[in-house]
Parts: C-alpha cells; sequence; structure tokens
C-alpha cells in the first residue's frame, strides 16, 4: 500500500519536477541535461510578445477576481435574504456557471457578442458625427466577463459556505445590542467571511490566469499567457516553454497556497 | 411603518444580488439563447451565420460521431481509470495516514489541480514525445516506440489531470467516516476485508459518486488533454468544436454541436444526483 500511494505522489509531482528541472538547463537537447544555466529565463522574458501576453493575463486575472470578488460576496449576502424559490433559481444558475464546460461558454459567448456587434456597430456609425465611429470588439471586456461568470460562481460558493458556517446568533447578538445591521455588517460579519473572500479572489485570479478555452475563444486578436504557451507548443517544444510553464507553476502555486493558509485558519477559528 | 421597512429591506437584498444577477443574465443566459439560435440557423457562405430555421445541424450531427464516441468512450473511461487509482490514495489519507502528516499530503495531491493544466499536460507531451520515454528506450535497443498521439497517451494526460478532482471528495467521505463503525464490525467478528466490503465501502460511495460525476462532467468538455496529447488523432468534441469555430468557421453546426454537449452534460448531471440520492444524503465536496 504505501509503495503505491508513494508512487502516486511520485506520479503527481516528477512531470513537474521535469519541467522545473530542464528550464535550467544549459543545452538545447530535453533528454539530456548539459549544466545549469538561466539563459532560457533572460530568452524568455526578453521576448516582447510573451511580455506583453503576461501583462495581458495579469490585468485580465486581476480585473475578473476583483469584480467577482466584490460581486460574488454581494450576491452571497444577498442570497441569505431571498425567498426559498429565488434562491433556488440563483443556485441553479451559478451551478450552471460552473458546471457547463468552459468550451461550451466561450462558444456560447462569442456566439452572443459577434450577434450583439453586428447590430451595434453599424448603429454607432450611422450616429457617430465623426469619420471614425468607434468599434467594439472581442478583447480584454469579453475575456473579463466570459472569466467573471465562472469566477463570481466559485466566489459566491466559497463565502455562502463560509456564512452558512457562521450561524445567525453573533448577527442576532449585534441587532439586539442596537447596532444598526451596516455596523454589525463591518464589524461582525465582514471580518469573519473576509479570509474566504480573500481565498476567492485567489482562486478566481488562478483560474483566469490558468484558464486557455475559454479566452480562446472570446480573446479576439489580444493573446494572453496560456494561448501565447499554447501557440508557442505547437510550433515545438524548446526550453524556453519550460521556462515560461516553470513561471506560470510558481505563480499558481504561490496563490493557491496563499489560498489554502486562509482558508485553514477560517476553519480552525470556526472550530473545525 | 412594518411595510417601509420591508421595503427596504427587499431594496438592500435586489441591490446586493443586482450585479451578479445581470451578469448571470447577460453573459450566461443570454449567450445561451443565442447559441440556441444559431444552433437552428444556416451557414452563411463566407462562414459565420446566417437566420433560417432548420434542423439541418442537427440531422448533421453523426458526421461528427467520432467525436462524439471518443468522448462518450474516453470520459467516463478515464473517469474509472481515476477511481481506481484515487481510491486508495483516498483511503489512505482518511484512514492509514499519520495525522501529523495527514494536512501536507491532502494539500499536495490538491496543489496540483490548481495549476495550469496546459503547463501539467505539456509536461507529459515532453515526456511521451520522442526525446523522452522512446529515446530511452532506443538507447537500450528498443526503437521506434510511439506514445505520443495515442489513446493511451490521452488516457494517462486524463488519470493525471483529473486525479486530484477524484480523490478529493471520496477523501471527504472517508474521513468522516465514524471510526466506532469499523470497531464495531471488527468486534463482531468481521475480517478486515468483509469490513471495507460492508462497511467502509458502502458508506464512501456518496463521494465516489461525486467524484465520478464532476470529473466525467469536465471531461465531457475536455480540449487540450486530447488536443495535445492526442495530436489530432484522438479527438474530442471540444476538439470538434474549435475546429468548426475557429477554422472552418460553421458557427450554426458548432453551435447544434455545443448545445447537444450540454444535453449530454445534464443527463450526466441528473443520472448521477438521482444514484447520488438513492445511495445517501448529498455531501459538500472541498476543492480547498
Amino acid at each position: 500500500m504505501r509503495v503505491f500511494i508513494s508512487s502516486v505522489y511520485l506520479f503527481l509531482y516528477a512531470p513537474i519536477v521535469l519541467v522545473v528541472l530542464f528550464s535550467f538547463n544549459a543545452g538545447r537537447n530535453a533528454s539530456e541535461f548539459t549544466g545549469f544555466s538561466l539563459a532560457w529565463y533572460g530568452k524568455a522574458l526578453g521576448n516582447t510578445f510573451l511580455v506583453s501576453a503576461l501583462q495581458n493575463s495579469l490585468i485580465i486575472a486581476f480585473t475578473s477576481a476583483t469584480l467577482a470578488a466584490v460581486f460574488g460576496t454581494m450576491a452571497a449576502l444577498g442570497m441569505e435574504r431571498l425567498g426559498s424559490r429565488m434562491r433556488a433559481l440563483f443556485d441553479a444558475l451559478f451551478a450552471a456557471a460552473i458546471v457547463v464546460p468552459g468550451v461550451v461558454i466561450g462558444i456560447a459567448t462569442l456566439v452572443a457578442l459577434v450577434a450583439v456587434f453586428s447590430f451595434v456597430n453599424p448603429t454607432i456609425a450611422a450616429l457617430w458625427p465623426g469619420d471614425q465611429p468607434p468599434q467594439l470588439g472581442l478583447g480584454y471586456g469579453s475575456i473579463i466577463a466570459a472569466h467573471g461568470l465562472f469566477s463570481m460562481a466559485l466566489v459566491t460558493m466559497i463565502v455562502k459556505a463560509r456564512i452558512a458556517s457562521l450561524g445567525r446568533d453573533i448577527v442576532e447578538a449585534s441587532g439586539d445590542l442596537y447596532a444598526t445591521p451596516l455596523t454589525t455588517f463591518r464589524l461582525i460579519l465582514l471580518p469573519q467571511i473576509l479570509p474566504s473572500i480573500l481565498a476567492g479572489f485567489l482562486l478566481a485570479f488562478t483560474f483566469s490566469f490558468d484558464d486557455f478555452i475559454i479566452a480562446f475563444f472570446v480573446a479576439g486578436s489580444k493573446t494572453t499567457l496560456p494561448i501565447y504557451v499554447f501557440a508557442s507548443i505547437r510550433r515545438g517544444v524548446t526550453p524556453e516553454i519550460n521556462a515560461i510553464a516553470t513561471l506560470v507553476l510558481a505563480a499558481s502555486l504561490l496563490l493557491i497556497l496563499t489560498a489554502r493558509v486562509l482558508m485553514r485558519e477560517k476553519k480552525s477559528k470556526s472550530g473545525e | 411603518m412594518r411595510v417601509a421597512t420591508n421595503t427596504k429591506r427587499n431594496l438592500i437584498t435586489a441591490a446586493l444580488i443586482a450585479p451578479a444577477a445581470a451578469w448571470l443574465t447577460v453573459f450566461l443566459v443570454l449567450p445561451f439563447i443565442a447559441m440556441l439560435v444559431f444552433a437552428f440557423g444556416e451557414r452563411a457562405p463566407e462562414g459565420g451565420y446566417q437566420p433560417a430555421f432548420t434542423f439541418v445541424q442537427f440531422a448533421n450531427l453523426p458526421t461528427r460521431a467520432a467525436a462524439f464516441w471518443n468522448t462518450l468512450m474516453l470520459a467516463p473511461a478515464g473517469a474509472l481509470l481515476c477511481l481506481i487509482v484515487a481510491y486508495p490514495v483516498a483511503y489512505y489519507l482518511a484512514v492509514k495516514a499519520n495525522p501529523r502528516y495527514r494536512l501536507l499530503l491532502v494539500s499536495l495531491v490538491v496543489v496540483p489541480f490548481w495549476t495550469s493544466l496546459l503547463v501539467r499536460t505539456y509536461a507529459w507531451m515532453y515526456i511521451l514525445g520522442s526525446r523522452g520515454i522512446p529515446n530511452l528506450l532506443s538507447m537500450i535497443g528498443i526503437e521506434d516506440v510511439r506514445m505520443l498521439n495515442t489513446p493511451g497517451a490521452v488516457l494517462l494526460g486524463i488519470v493525471y489531470g483529473y486525479l486530484p478532482l477524484m480523490i478529493m471528495p471520496i477523501y471527504v467521505s472517508l474521513e468522516k467516516l465514524d471510526r466506532r463503525l469499523l470497531e464495531a464490525s471488527a468486534d463482531l467478528g468481521g475480517k478486515p476485508v468483509s469490513t471495507f466490503l460492508g462497511v467502509t465501502l458502502p458508506l464512501s460511495l456518496p463521494g465516489v459518486m461525486t467524484g465520478v460525476a464532476l470529473v466525467t462532467i469536465l471531461l465531457l468538455g475536455e480540449y487540450l488533454i486530447p488536443q495535445l496529447l492526442g495530436g489530432g488523432k484522438v479527438f474530442f468534441i471540444g476538439n470538434a468544436l474549435v475546429d468548426l469555430f475557429l477554422q472552418s468557421r460553421n458557427w450554426p453546426f458548432g453551435s447544434a454541436i455545443a448545445v447537444t454537449l450540454v444535453a449530454v452534460v445534464v443527463v450526466v448531471l441528473m443520472v448521477a444526483m438521482r444514484i447520488a440520492w438513492k445511495v445517501a444524503g448529498t455531501r459538500q465536496v472541498d476543492l480547498v
């Protein structure tokens, strides 16, 4: 049994370690390690296409995760106050946002936006007084919208679970002591749910930063980091990709570990 | 007075939920309706969509039967393979592992799931590719072994990518298991094997169901793993969709396939929920 368990852990980590190891390889050859070098990192970071893809990914991940954290938390708080029918409706919609495959989300968003643009753009052009009317198109906005959908559902799920685990006593006690609802929220509820909101934000950021398939459909001419990596892989496996992959892994690792620490803290505080 | 506070309360509730409701409407419900409309339309001569009401796109579904066949065979097969590997790991983590290291070991399972699937799949391209294992094999005299671009490589990638997602729900259901039941079974003369089959296994079934359903559903929409490890030879519905939307630009047909894919997902979900209700009450899955 122990042998089996150990080999599963080896199976989970060996490929990742291999990618990281060969990102430091001096030579081009993927099957022998010829010496330690940071050359591929230098090459990757000197690549302007890559750096701009990284910038795009960071902007998109930060914006969609922030919107998701704010609106998702609001929704979690609001759903507490809804009647059972409306709550079931929102539960179903959020569940759909999580369960529907990313490829379908990408397609549906693309189709809908293109349909809207084909109607809106000529209208703007007709009404625009100048020569060059603004054109709506795919890009940051469409990726943020599609990522925000999943992320918001994720944050709502996490924060809702946290609120449910709190119990109503402390909120009621605060009310009995004549605190206004806003004060109760600020002093009692918010500090308790803040770690969950932050964890939700970090997971949402990680999701957006790593997502390939949704962005592939709705990115238009914009390139995100996963889209760039995917395109490079198709051109051929090089140690430069290993260096980029290692940076991506390190970033996600940092985010997920922080999220986990936040979630643990929450659990130990609630006495589980 | 009471009416007034109620109105205020409702206004606050509405304000809290309005942004999410708007987002869900504009970026989930409306796109879905648009996709449905497209699925009954026609392909414009230059690609894209032109309005029509026809069932021809759905009638053409059999031309993509191979993608459906691959997906509907390899997704459940991959989920079952995951289950076979995952169950002993979950059992070890929940029952056998030293409690001091349990949290660390569980973290080590979860963390890969939240790191880029693209990078993790790429790692296997690297290992199975001609400069990886086949190269090592040729050094010891075994020539011309092809590993990449086979159904086996796709299955391997699936197990690798989705193992954490299978381990977690099973672990959660095993962790909640009351140890006294195991002791009672042993006290009543049950051998370890019969305790496992009579007590542990049935009580962990909700976790097993959740894991199999989750992994199967996610696999139904998979694109990257068959693309990178199947190399266009072992393609899923997701690959057909990318081809139809971004290469041949047959949007109505692509929409029809996407609608069908959602229908399949819904059926799988309903079957899983029905079984889950029969087996036991639903349980929360802790993915983080």
